[in-house]
């Protein structure tokens, strides 16, 4: 019973938005390239980098909303080179990506060591602060779950609306998912399938990248080696979830959260006897079980993964 | 706007890929409210002439006015504001989105903060009631068929105010009641004032539906006629640079029963339709045609020949044998010869020689192999001897057959299939998209082949050329075959309603 009764506890849930905020992130910014056509396998790679470049632009003395802003563009650099690599090159995305986050990866590791060569433990930085929303914050449970979070995290769930209203009710949205059904389509209106796709892959990488800065500047103050832990590749799993729609991908994240968190606490409960590993790899085999039911009859975007040539049929 | 000036005016406009000269200085005018009709065979440069004018290529030489003004060269978006659209042969629709949104798309600014859907809307419907052009805004595309999924096309230039309307091989799709239905919005469109371009290979629609016919011929304009002054012949000559001669076809006996259906069904597959209790005999010396709108079980009556598929229920009998274990070999094995309907992804593969392609479906045969080591010699001297036979263009066999040209790697698909003499060929869409000279050498081998005793199906979306060439002609729709009609039985009216799943009466 105690089993079940953390699921009604405010700190349960509070736990696990915060926990969701970095996937929403990440996976309405790999939604946006998906939708687009383009896999962005850079995606963990991305979300290492803008981790370091937000963490570290506060170290530096920068004021934490910079820090935000550093690592969206830092997002959108490496985002512009794996388009660029991907779009009018036209090479494989799965290569491009996962060399993305190869490189990614290791250009911070190595600018944290040029930049603190000394150091045996991270330095802390001051994150952001939880921040009641007057009023809501209130209301039993949902309130405290909800509204009692940092900036960021408020930020995330704007970002599941801006993403949700540009997709489908603007002409720019419109040409994005049609060029990842179909690229001529849109060639064919006169509209720039290398520019489209472009700026869908800069911008989905710019979200990876804050969702990356999320866990150095409001979860943890601190980067570490490794800190992303495959968080990256989760959001790819959950895109798919999410059968490529802002709304129910925020659902899935939110779910996926919900198991970590959950996870943790029974860990707690289980007193040693159940070794702990079976409860971290929970919400992973739970999200396997989700994509078996859910995703089987997913439509993905037709020209997903299929390079656009000009001139060719 | 005074009606003198052309509604489109191409100056001497040449575009070449290197040393190829695919458009040699053409010169035209198209009036308003005119249906010009550009008519030649594959290679003659139609397409190249088009993607010019709608800004896809830029031209080397020469230049396009419309209504006066100049197009800059190499710009689509240009070609689209000074009304000029373009019905692609290949549709260019996004399938998972609405017919709304797809005619929509790139209409609004891409930066505004909403898009307009209500006053779109309103125009595709206001449109829609002037031509006569009925569709569902917000049905999804993939749900269309395909005749509805032109309308939208046409809608889609339309809306944004066409005025000169460029059809790319409109009809190659469409069965002949949607070719119909699509000659009748030509006219009212012309009526309105719009002009109209339409490409074609195929005569008869020619002479049924253009003002005024431009022949192109290897890249030159080789003839301009007004409809009413010439004929078909006259055309086809034009076309090709000589006479044309209907096949002959021999009276040759029939022979035994080679091939049996009999009460067979197929699982559904991934696309296509199943069959459905379907009956079918194949007589030696005889060419059986199937007629039907694409999508209609040609795949699983092509499969289950070739052994790519096999019956869910029924029998299937070869030269006498009831078959169990049908399989691609099982099937070459017993003597099935197969021309797939995609030479491109089926017939053939495309980064590997000319030698190695022509020897694929044999490669096991003592023929070309010793104690599992290929025999190379005899692979190069065989495959010399089709190069040869067929009288295939091609720089050696050890090219990679990604460079022959369509009607050269149909021949050398024919020749590997008919020797050694097989008893059931397979011809699934043996001339699609070939010009005239390479149609008639394919149905000139599948005549002799006819002629040599072996039972043919001719699966076929050309009417003419099954009419042409069957001595029978069964009609698949959704799945079922119906009874066989011996030629000269049935209108192309009669075929034509059967085909759209109406049954003759």
């Amino acid at each position: 019973m105690e089993a079940l009764e953390i699921l009604f506890t405010a700190s349960f849930w509070v736990a696990a938005i915060r926990i969701a905020s970095p996937l929403i992130f990440a996976t309405m910014g790999e939604l946006i390239c998906e939708r687009a056509g383009v896999l962005n396998l850079g995606i963990e790679g991305i979300m290492t980098a803008g981790a370091f470049a937000g963490w570290f632009t506060v170290y530096l003395g920068g004021d934490l909303w910079t820090g935000v802003l550093v690592a969206a563009l830092v997002g959108m650099t490496l985002g512009l080179l794996h388009s660029v690599l991907t779009v009018p090159l036209g090479l494989s995305q799965h290569v491009v990506g996962i060399g993305i986050t190869m490189l990614a990866t290791s250009l911070t590791y190595y600018f944290y060591r040029l930049a603190l060569p000394e150091v045996t433990s991270p330095p802390k930085i001051v994150p952001f602060e939880p921040w009641a929303v007057p009023g809501l914050s209130k209301l039993p449970i949902v309130g405290e779950a909800l509204f009692t979070q940092t900036p960021l995290t408020y930020l995330a769930f704007a970002s599941v609306v801006v993403v949700a209203w540009v997709l489908y009710r603007t002409p720019l949205g419109l040409a994005v998912r049609a060029v990842g059904e179909n690229p001529s389509a849109v060639e064919a209106q006169g509209i720039s399938v290398t520019a489209i796709r472009t700026g869908a892959v800069m911008a989905g990488s710019a979200l990876m990248a804050i969702g990356g800065a999320f866990l150095t500047m409001s979860a943890f103050n601190s980067f570490f080696f490794n800190m992303i832990n495959g968080r990256g590749w989760v959001c790819i799993a959950l895109v798919v979830f999410g059968s490529w729609r802002p709304g129910k991908a925020l659902i899935g994240a939110i779910l996926f959260a919900a198991f970590d968190a959950y996870q943790i606490r029974l860990q707690q409960l289980s007193g040693g006897i159940v070794p702990y590993q079976i409860f971290l790899m929970l919400p992973y085999a739970l999200s396997i079980l989700a994509l078996i039911v859910v995703a089987r009859r997913a439509t993905y975007p037709k020209a997903l993964m299929i390079p656009y040539q000009k001139g060719e049929r | 706007m005074s009606t003198n000036i052309p509604a489109l005016r191409l100056t001497s406009i040449t575009k070449r890929f290197g040393p190829l000269t695919a458009n040699d200085t053409i010169s035209f005018d198209v009036n308003q409210g005119e249906v010009i009709a550009l008519l030649g065979e594959n290679g003659a440069g139609k397409t190249t002439l088009m993607n010019i004018l709608f800004g896809h290529y830029v031209a080397d030489e020469g230049s396009v006015e419309v209504f006066g003004q100049t197009l800059p060269p190499g710009d689509p978006k240009a070609a689209l504001a000074a009304g000029v659209g373009m019905v692609h042969q290949h549709f260019t629709l996004a399938d998972n989105m609405t017919v709304l949104d797809n005619i929509a798309l790139g209409t609004q600014s891409l930066f505004r903060p909403r898009l307009d859907r209500a006053a779109a809307k309103a125009k595709i419907a206001g449109l829609a009631q002037d031509f006569g052009l009925s569709v569902k805004p917000d049905a999804l595309v993939a749900d269309l068929s395909v005749g509805e999924r032109q309308r939208v096309e046409i809608l889609k230039a339309l809306y944004r105010d066409a005025r000169v309307l460029i059809l790319d091989e409109p009809t190659a799709v469409l069965t002949p009641t949607e070719t119909d239905a699509l000659f009748k919005t030509l006219k009212l469109l012309v009526a309105k004032g719009l002009s109209i371009i339409f490409i074609s290979h195929k005569l008869h629609e020619v002479m049924a539906a253009s003002d005024r016919v431009l022949v192109l011929r290897a890249g030159k304009l080789s003839g301009e006629r007004r409809t009413v002054d010439t004929n078909r012949r006259e055309l086809a000559e034009l076309m090709v640079g000589r006479e044309i001669t209907p096949p002959a076809v021999p009276a040759v006996p029939r022979g035994r029963v080679l091939f049996e259906l009999s009460g067979v069904s197929t699982v559904r597959q991934a696309h296509g339709t199943p069959l459905k209790q379907a009956n079918l005999i194949l007589h030696g010396g005889q060419i059986t045609g199937v007629a039907g709108v694409s999508g209609n079980g040609q795949a699983a009556l092509a499969g289950l020949v070739a052994g790519t598929e096999t019956p869910s229920a029924g029998t299937v009998t070869v030269n006498g044998n009831a078959i169990s274990g049908w399989s691609p070999r099982a099937a070459l094995a017993a003597g099935i010869a197969r021309v797939p309907e995609d030479r491109h992804s089926q017939g053939a593969v495309a980064d590997m020689s000319v030698m190695e392609n022509v020897i694929a479906e044999h490669y096991r045969d003592a023929r070309f192999s010793r104690s599992g080591l290929l025999d190379w010699a005899a692979a190069r001297k065989f495959t010399q001897s089709i190069i040869e036979d067929y009288n295939v263009k091609c720089p050696s066999p050890d090219a990679r057959i990604r460079l022959l040209s369509g009607g050269n790697m149909q021949k050398l698909i024919l020749g590997r299939a008919l020797d050694p003499d097989p008893s059931v060929i397979l011809a699934n869409q043996p001339s699609r998209g070939l010009d005239v000279g390479a149609v008639a050498y394919v149905h000139q081998k599948l005549l002799e082949a006819r002629s040599r005793g072996a039972a043919i199906l001719l699966i076929s979306e050309d009417l003419e050329e099954l009419l042409a060439l069957s001595d029978r002609i069964v009609v698949i729709s959704e799945g079922h075959l119906s009874r066989p009609s011996a030629r000269g039985e049935l209108t192309v009216r009669q075929i034509g309603e059967m085909m759209a799943g109406h049954e003759a009466a």
